[in-house]
């Protein structure tokens, strides 16, 4: 048996019956690398042996084991693990290794997970297509000419792809979510809070979560209950409980109130994505859902506000890559002032550089009410339309992205048209409540479509449960790409 | 030209919390470089501030105390600026909502009171401390991340004397709170100093130069009367002040401009996403004010009442927390305050002076001191022998009715004593007796002095005085 190709919560089942142990796991996600990892591409760091260490580690003992016991799992290179490499796809980090676990790490390793390596992403989780990374773009694997969405495309596609059971990504304006999508798996973004951010490099402060990438609902369920939960070191995670999503999710949806916001349904969009979330739709509703037509006023504001807020705290939270204590520092240099130029002119790439710059427009002094106030004001706008919204429906269902994957290199030189990839998915952060993107077709090129169902803040687990009862009765996340 | 100097000062002051700030590292001052620090205080790559509430808990203290209205929510703020010191590029301090504004702190200028109003007081974090060599510069980062407080006046003051008197009363009050060190030569307590000059009854400010460098509340002082000069001087020569950093060398007594090649700051400061803004509990407020010690001026104004000192008196007894603790340790146990002011003020502050101890530190205890007095009073001792017998207390420690005892020192009140010794003097000294005798009164002087000398000043010198005339009348 392939085990590289099975869920967590499969693989669970037959390590408790000890049909197989840990080490077999590892080695069948060895081969699976072997010879899919050319094409991919979708591994920033990995290391057979010290995985293989790893499961070796994970002795035989009396003592309890932990829920992902001798589970594998990719980390997205933008999470801290101690004493490895985390560099978020960026020269400017090449060769740093934290000296600390991020909360989510230290969470895994307490599940008894096997941390195997990392993934790719873009640079610094900055963009759609995991194709700004220093470490060359991450393949989709049902087309590798085509991008496997970003930033957490290198998790997406590992997962997608068989080299990965799970993997955690991070999602600032959809980075979890779109790749999932355009790669036919699962990806949830929780709630603004529900998950330490502590020790996720960070991107836009305000708008990260690190959530869980998998074959389907129920990992994602098991994952997020594994790394959720308050922290002491995260002053903006939550003190509240976290109930068992993976039990709570199985309940039907019968009667559930679900919207369809209208402005998710525009002009440009791909034919074939809409009629696909079009029969999904009818799909939840003859689960018992009630689907109704509704309005999220504001979302035409979410992309210039998300450009706004997240390059403003990006600009700030990258200052730190400045040669003087950790990452790349450039050679020959005349001062201080040369040392900080020169090290981040050969550092960043031009996406990180393009949204440094741009963010640091919007804070400055004379434009800072123009820009950054005036987008934190639109920000409430957008948040005041999913309370209202959720005033109503439980859940509200749009299409992850406006289309399936694109080709490699073909929106790269054309910012704009690449922002547009996330239109979907960023409000969901600007409002800080959680969705989930599951697959829910196919084009007639055989890219998957993914359907994206967001929740009221803290309320996994309606989401979980909508996703779940759909998955249940299709078959999208069973098929297989032919890699 | 006269004109009129306007001074106002920004004051930072390291909290004297046992961790730092946003992290769990020690503030202990004096450790091997880089050994009070962790990935939060040396901003690593993913790690976040957590605020560590007693820092604000004290800096709310020192704004209370200050008459200042203290911020309903608390909200941080990022200010972005490149500097090797700065680990992540950017300091969390508060920007348009600071902990506290609008408070106000008296000096007593010459005889008068006068009032030099607060502006705001914020909490940020310190910076690492740079050490430049030859060719190449350190950085120790234990400092970074100990929690300072930046406490800006309005341009209130009007001479270096009213800055230094402003450092003073608020160094007074914040040790009476005990919220620092307060040690501007281990940096503890800062102070930049802002001045202009403009003419006497201008409303306009003038173009003003900001002093920094100064470590000692006489080298702000010193470096306001340059800096006033200096600019009286270009002002009088119709040449235009350049509004600039200037840095204050102690060794030549002069200021200097900084000459730094950043141009002006643009510190993008935005609310810092990693600290959720929380309402300041007004629970937590009162229990604050509740924990805060009765301060200076009221102090003064209960010892006036209470041991009807005079003001001067009151005042420097009420300065420091530790004089006053002494003060009224003293005053409860002996009967006349007066005297113990006075002996605080003269032999004590002399000793202490001469010595450099502090008055917390000195081996003269309360209780050994009122003790002394009693003895003075009882007769037991003369006001002479206590002087010495002091100094003796203050370097041992022993308690004074055993070192009289042991040494001797017990004013001779044997009348058999005193007059063998008054008639060995005279007898010694025939022409000083017969001087007094022919009504040269001024004689018994120097009698009185030979019978002290002789009994090593034992004896009471009114009383040798008068048995002395007795004698020499007698003998008429």
């Amino acid at each position: 048996m392939e085990l590289n190709t099975l869920t967590a919560h499969a693989l669970i089942e037959l390590l408790n019956k000890k049909d197989i142990s840990p080490i077999d796991i590892c080695n069948n996600i060895i081969n699976r690398i072997d010879k899919t990892e050319k094409t991919l591409n979708a591994l920033a760091h990995f290391d057979k042996e010290k995985s293989r260490q790893r499961c070796e580690n994970l002795r035989e003992g009396t003592e309890k084991r932990g829920r992902l016991w001798g589970i594998p799992i990719f980390i997205k290179d933008n999470i801290s693990v101690k004493d490895e490499l985390t560099t978020c796809s960026s020269k400017i980090l090449k060769d740093f290794r934290s000296p600390y676990n991020a909360t989510v790490i230290e969470k895994l390793l307490a599940a008894n997970a096997v941390l195997m390596g990392k993934t790719n992403m873009d640079e610094f989780a900055f963009g759609s297509s995991t194709e700004t990374s220093c470490y060359g773009p991450t393949r989709n694997p049902w087309d590798p000419k085509r991008i496997p969405g970003g930033s957490s495309g290198g998790s997406a596609a590992a997962v997608a792809g068989d080299e990965a059971i799970f993997a955690l990504g991070s999602d600032t304006g959809g980075s979890i979510r779109q790749p999932a999508g355009v790669c036919g798996v699962v990806g949830l973004k929780p709630t603004y809070g529900r998950v330490s951010r502590y020790g996720l490099i960070a991107f836009a402060s305000s708008l990260d979560q690190i959530g869980p990438i998998t074959k389907d609902v129920e990992d994602a369920a098991i994952l997020l209950k594994t790394i959720s939960g308050h922290d002491e070191m995260d002053s903006t995670s939550a003190d509240m409980s976290v109930p068992d999503y993976a039990s709570g999710m199985k309940k039907n949806i019968k009667g559930m109130k679900i919207g369809i916001p209208k402005e998710y349904f525009i002009e440009g969009m791909d034919k074939e994505v809409k009629d696909s979330i079009k029969l999904a739709i009818e799909k939840l509703e003859s689960l018992g859902a009630i689907c109704e037509n509704m309005s999220l006023p504001h979302t035409e504001y979410a992309v210039s506000v998300y450009y706004l807020v997240a390059t403003a705290e990006a600009s700030s939270n990258l200052a730190r890559f400045d040669g003087v204590q950790y990452g790349l520092r450039a050679e020959n240099i005349k001062s201080i002032i040369d040392m900080y130029k020169k090290t981040r002119k050969e550092g960043f790439g031009d996406e990180a550089k393009r949204r440094i710059i741009l963010g640091t427009f919007a804070l400055s002094s004379g434009y800072y009410d123009a820009y950054y106030l005036k987008a934190l004001k639109a920000r409430t706008l957008i948040r005041k339309d999913f309370d209202e919204a959720f005033k109503k429906f439980d859940a509200i269902v749009t299409p992850t992205s406006p289309t399936a994957a694109f080709k490699i290199g073909e929106k790269i030189s054309d910012p704009l048209t690449m922002y547009l990839s996330d239109i979907f998915t960023i409000s969901a952060n600007l409002a800080g409540i959680p969705g989930i993107s599951i697959p829910c077709g196919f084009t007639k090129n055989n890219l998957p479509v993914g359907l994206q169902i967001l929740g009221k803040p803290f309320d996994e687990e309606t989401i979980l449960k909508v996703a779940y009862n759909y998955e249940q009765n299709t078959d999208w996340h069973k098929r297989k790409p032919a890699l | 030209m006269s004109y009129e100097i306007v001074i106002g000062l920004e004051v930072h002051l390291q909290l004297n919390t046992k961790s730092k700030v946003f992290c769990g590292c020690s503030t202990d001052f004096g450790s091997a470089p880089n050994t009070q620090t962790c990935p939060v205080c040396l901003g690593f790559p993913g790690s976040l501030p957590v605020l560590n509430r007693r820092a604000l808990e004290l800096g709310a203290k020192v704004a209370i105390a200050l008459n200042c209205q203290i911020a309903k929510k608390i909200k941080f703020d990022r200010k972005n600026y490149f500097y090797p010191d700065l680990p992540k590029d950017y300091q969390i301090s508060q920007f348009d909502n600071p902990l506290a504004q609008h408070g106000k702190l008296a000096i007593i200028a010459g005889e008068v009171e006068k009032i030099i109003r607060v502006r705001r007081v914020h909490l940020e974090e310190d910076t690492g401390k740079l050490f430049h060599q030859k060719d190449a510069s350190l950085i120790d980062f234990n400092r970074c991340g100990i929690p300072l407080l930046e406490i800006v006046s309005e341009p209130d003051m009007n001479s270096p004397e009213e800055a230094y008197l402003y450092l003073t009363a608020l160094k007074s009050i914040l040790e009476y709170l005990d919220v620092s060190d307060c040690n501007m030569e281990e940096g503890s307590l800062r102070c930049d100093a802002n001045i202009s000059l403009r003419n006497k009854g201008d409303k306009e400010l003038g173009t003003k130069t900001e002093i920094k460098n100064m470590n000692s509340f006489k080298g702000v002082k010193l470096a306001l009367e340059y800096e006033a000069k200096r600019q009286a001087n270009l002002l009088d020569a119709d040449q235009r002040i350049v509004q600039e950093t200037m840095l204050y060398n102690a060794e030549k007594g002069i200021t200097e401009p900084m000459r730094s090649k950043e141009e002006a700051h643009d510190y993008r400061y935005f609310p810092e996403p990693d600290l959720v803004p929380f309402d300041f509990e007004k629970s937590l407020l009162e229990e604050i004010e509740k924990d805060i010690p009765e301060l200076p001026e009221p102090k003064k104004n209960r010892f006036i009442k209470d041991y009807q000192l005079s003001n001067y008196d009151a005042a420097i007894m009420a300065s420091d927390k530790s004089t006053a603790d002494y003060f009224e340790k003293c005053a409860a146990l002996y009967r006349n305050p007066k005297t113990v002011t006075n002996w605080i003020m003269g032999d004590i502050s002399a000793y202490m002076r001469d010595n450099n101890v502090s008055i917390k530190d000195l081996k003269l205890k309360p209780e050994n001191l009122s003790s002394m007095l009693k003895m003075i009073d009882g007769g037991v001792i003369t006001g002479k022998i206590a002087k010495t017998l002091l100094i003796e207390i203050i370097q041992t420690g022993k308690d004074p009715e055993k070192l009289v005892k042991e040494k001797g020192l017990e004013q001779i009140s044997d009348i058999g004593l005193l007059e063998a010794a008054i008639g060995s003097v005279i007898a010694e000294n025939p022409k000083s007796a017969e001087d007094f005798k022919n009504g040269k009164d001024n004689a018994i002087m120097f009698l009185v002095g030979k019978v002290m000398q002789k009994t090593k000043g034992r004896a009471n010198p009114n009383k040798v005085n008068e048995m002395l005339r007795e004698k020499l009348k007698g003998a008429k």
